[in-house]
């Protein structure tokens, strides 16, 4: 990987990143010299990568995650590891264990999360693009929060060899970005088969952003403009989704019965996966080591006890519950259902609309600490948590402001039309500079 | 017999491919260091996902195949979670409420004679954990290493309806499957750890005991005697016996109450969201099997004249039925015969006595042997002697002499009609025995015997039977006169 560098170094007030890299060296290509940010749990060879958590403090990984071996061979400068909430789990990046980052656009509120660390990165100008995950709106959150653009692929479109895992059946690796532009020509690097990831498929992303949606159906879901929904927020994107109208497209209302549902459904499915991905944080072959002269389960509760942060733990605890014996069929084969459930509604929608449209986000970003209690924070996450439930691609894109804050439009597409929601939002992008 | 023991088996065993179930690493680790043979999927690093070595999953079906299951279109990886050090990533990914095969049977040889018919419950897939290393004892061991190179390596577990009622009965399970598996060339048994077995064991009417642990084909046979011999005893105290864990200690022959923790696991099983179902419809279609034990057991039969006893015992092995063949294939009809009853009989008796493989013994050789028996040109005896030193030479890597070097070499060939030794051994036997000689003239049988044993331990076995016969009846007959 010989190749030239650039400097990187930024004033990272807001505490965005958690590793910078100073002098990243870049090869050739799409993206010669561009600094890229990458969140910090995408495995980047030689780089710690600690999915913001004192547990894999220390850990530098001895392997790149496909996206970024894509992302050096595109010509990428690996410019940093941005902040996140721990291993992803949080809507504001308040639960990192190496501090919260600030969002550039109010240093007293949180920029969103779980990549929020990638978001403010790029609000406040320190890169250009970054890659994000998302596993329930952890792209889609942040992007709306900075005021930025980030698009949660189709579900098998992105390669997650060497994303640590969170939830696996519902995450995925995407492009983040100040531009619908930018995050389109991340996405062509970054999305296509890999023959490491046995649920990616071959669906390379070619796309060049088209801004003409002259005749284009969208779907206008009651529940996204239900209780709860701060109705400044429902304005900005009603606005907004009056402009597409402008520009060509017919809106049809429509409803997701099933998402009643869709947030336990969610909540059961991923502290279920996370209580078995996270089992594997033990100390014996990286991270802080457990105390050799105990007898190894005790040694494995102290390090896990030291190592994981409380969100981090209540979640493995209600995963490790819904999954024990009796219980599995009360909850995680349940909400199996309800996710074919919510997988349903959107077929049924879909036949006749092109695209869904609505807030990315219930309200503006919160006030730092302002969400103290776990509930009302899964609560935000009800509008995001719908397209990984079904697999289906979902961008936010800036629209507006209310009460000064950023809000996000959501688009929402068919499972594999990435390129739909791409020129969809860049058609709305382009009608507002 | 002990018809009211009841025995299930699981076992575990090593398909032999070459890379491993989720990664590409080398499964030839025996020889090598330890954690040289792994990549960042089997040591489970952060991030790292499994892909589907389809080999194995060939190789499986090929097994499920040839025991008579129903190959599922659809099977299911799913992770079964618990923490232990050997276990990269705290959960083993196995197949569990879709496994990728149900049903079928295994025919072996019942302990009342006759085939019977063992059931099998299923055949799953699943990788193998790595393992620890005991500086010290397990119990009061000063520190474990971990080693990662088994970490990964491809297992299937064949699950036995409880249709086994001797420990004999289950040692014959264990070598007609482990024959079976060796014909579809998908397990070497020769590699240390390549079978693991799991009993399950009940007296009629008591509870069941799950004996854990079992790593040798002749410790399944030791640990279920032991069992019986224990639940027997507490039964014949009036006492319950206790549903449980038990762990066999190879080395002292007995099994040991697993400590209470290790009971109550909750696996937490749920579907490998990393791996997609998988479907095998046309695959398993496809596979055609080769001839399997059974079927070369007929055909030994039916094509060298062997007895079903001898073409049991040549088939119950691969290596042993090759080598049969190859010993015969100059003339099938002129050495067969006698061909089965050396190898059966004879070679096997002696390799065991030496605790030998086979392997070192090459048939070219062998049949040397049986051609000079076929001859006649030396006698049974000394058939046995050359053979004695054929092996002992292979197992002392010694520079081989071929059969009839060896005959040569000790004067064993066969003494043909009388040179006068055989006489003069007579004359000494009878003169040396005047008990005998009394005897024979009272009548009885066994005298001429034990004269002939005489005679022979003079002639060091090289005198025809047939001949020393009919010589010393006649000598036996002058001194009468």
């Amino acid at each position: 990987m010989s190749g030239t560098s650039i400097r990187f170094e930024p004033d990272d007030t807001f505490n965005a990143f958690l590793t910078v890299c100073k002098r990243p060296t870049h090869t050739g290509g799409k993206l010669a010299g561009v600094a890229v940010a990458v969140k910090d749990n995408i495995s980047t060879r030689g780089i710690e990568t600690t999915c913001a958590s004192r547990i894999l403090k220390g850990y530098v990984p001895p392997y790149d995650a496909h996206v970024v071996e894509l992302l050096r061979k595109s010509g990428a400068a690996i410019a940093g590891k941005t902040n996140m909430d721990e291993f992803g789990m949080g809507t504001t990046t308040e639960n990192s264990a190496f501090g919260p980052t600030l969002n550039p656009c109010d240093t007293g509120r949180v920029p969103g999360g779980s990549s929020g660390g990638s978001a403010a990165a790029i609000a406040s100008g320190m890169v250009r693009m970054a890659l994000g995950t998302d596993t329930g709106g952890s792209i889609r959150c942040p992007a709306a929060f900075c005021g930025i653009t980030g698009l949660k692929p189709s579900y098998g479109r992105v390669s997650r060899y060497g994303l640590i895992a969170y939830a696996n059946s519902l995450e995925q690796v995407g492009p983040m970005g100040r531009t619908v532009s930018d995050v389109s020509t991340l996405m062509q690097v970054i999305a296509g088969y890999d023959r490491h990831d046995s649920t990616s498929l071959n669906k390379p992303y070619t796309h060049t952003p088209h801004a003409e949606i002259k005749g284009l159906k969208i779907g206008i879901p009651e529940e996204y403009f239900g209780e709860g929904v701060d109705p400044k927020v429902a304005a900005s994107v009603k606005i907004a989704i009056g402009r597409l109208e402008e520009l060509g497209a017919t809106t049809v209302p429509c409803s997701i019965p099933s998402m009643e549902y869709a947030l336990a459904a969610y909540y059961v499915t991923c502290t279920c996966e996370a209580s078995s991905n996270l089992a594997r944080f033990d100390g014996v072959r990286y991270g802080p080591a457990a105390d050799t002269k105990k007898p190894w389960h005790e040694a494995y509760q102290e390090v896990r006890r030291a190592g994981f942060g409380t969100e981090v733990r209540r979640r493995i605890m209600l995963g490790t519950f819904a999954l024990s014996s009796g219980y599995y069929g009360k909850y995680y084969a349940k909400a199996q259902v309800a996710r074919e459930n919510v997988r349903k509604d959107f077929q049924r929608i879909f036949a006749d609309v092109d695209v869904i449209a609505g807030p990315t986000m219930p309200t503006i970003a919160f006030r730092l600490c302002e969400k103290s209690d776990p509930l009302s924070m899964y609560l935000a996450d009800i509008l995001t948590v719908p397209a990984n439930l079904a697999g289906i691609p979902a961008i936010s894109v800036p629209c507006g402001k209310a009460d000064g804050m950023p809000v996000g439009l959501q688009i929402m597409g068919r499972h594999f039309e990435d390129e739909r929601v791409i020129d969809v939002a860049y058609a709305y992008e382009q009608a507002v500079i | 017999m002990e018809t009211d023991v009841i025995v299930g088996l699981e076992v575990h065993c090593q398909l032999d491919t070459k890379s491993k179930l989720f990664c590409g690493c080398s499964t030839d680790y025996r020889s090598d260091g330890p954690n040289t043979h792994v990549c960042p999927i089997c040591l489970g690093l952060p991030g790292a996902m499994p892909v589907l070595n389809k080999r194995s999953i060939e190789y499986a079906m090929r097994v499920a195949k040839a025991l008579n299951c129903t190959v599922l279109h659809e099977s299911e990886f799913s992770r079964k979670n618990y923490f232990y050090p050997d276990l990269d990533k705290a959960y083993q990914i196995t197949q569990y409420d879709k496994p990728l095969a149900e049903g079928g049977y295994l025919e072996i040889e019942g302990d009342e004679g006759g085939e019977k018919r063992i059931r099998l419950t299923r055949i799953h897939v699943e990788e193998d954990p790595g393992r620890l290393v005991h500086m010290g004892n397990a119990e009061r061991g000063k520190y474990s290493l971990v080693d990662y190179n088994r970490a990964g390596i491809p297992l299937i577990e064949i699950v036995s309806e409880p249709d086994m009622r001797s420990p004999k009965e289950a040692r014959k399970f264990l070598n007609k499957l482990r024959a079976t598996l060796e014909y579809l060339s998908v397990f070497d048994s020769d590699k240390e750890g390549s079978l693991r077995v799991d009993a399950n064991i009940s007296i009629k009417g008591s509870e069941r005991v799950e004996v854990k642990n079992i790593t040798s084909y002749k410790g399944v046979e030791k640990a279920l005697t032991f069992e019986i011999t224990r639940q027997k005893n507490v039964l014949r105290r009036g006492q319950k016996v206790d549903r449980e864990t038990r762990h066999f200690l190879e080395a002292r022959g007995v099994t040991q109450s697993a400590r209470s923790k290790e009971q109550e696991h909750d696996y937490r099983y749920f579907p490998e969201p990393d791996l997609r179902p998988l479907h095998v419809r046309s695959w398993v279609e496809g596979i055609v099997l080769p001839e399997l034990p059974d079927a070369r057991r007929e055909r030994f039969m039916a094509q060298y004249g062997c007895s079903l006893n001898h073409a049991r015992t040549l088939t119950g092995e691969l290596k042993l039925a090759n080598f049969f063949e190859k010993v015969v294939v100059s003339d099938p009809k002129g050495l067969s015969m006698l061909a089965a009853t050396w190898i059966a009989d004879t070679l096997i008796g002696e390799l065991n006595f030496r605790d030998m493989e086979l392997d070192p013994v090459d048939p070219e050789s062998f049949t040397g042997l049986v051609r000079l028996l076929k001859a006649g040109t030396i006698t049974d005896k000394s058939g046995v002697e050359v053979l004695r030193v054929m092996l002992d030479q292979r197992l002392k890597q010694e520079t081989p002499e071929t059969p009839a070097g060896i005959v040569a070499r000790l004067n064993l060939a066969k003494t043909k009609g009388d040179t006068g030794a055989i006489t003069t051994a007579i004359e000494e036997a009878i003169n040396e025995n005047q008990k005998a000689l009394e005897d024979y003239r009272a009548g009885k049988a066994g005298a001429l015997n034990f004269l002939v044993g005489q005679v022979m331990k003079k002639t060091r076995g090289r005198a025809d039977p047939g001949e020393l016969n009919r010589m010393l009846a006649e000598a036996l007959q002058k001194r009468e006169a």
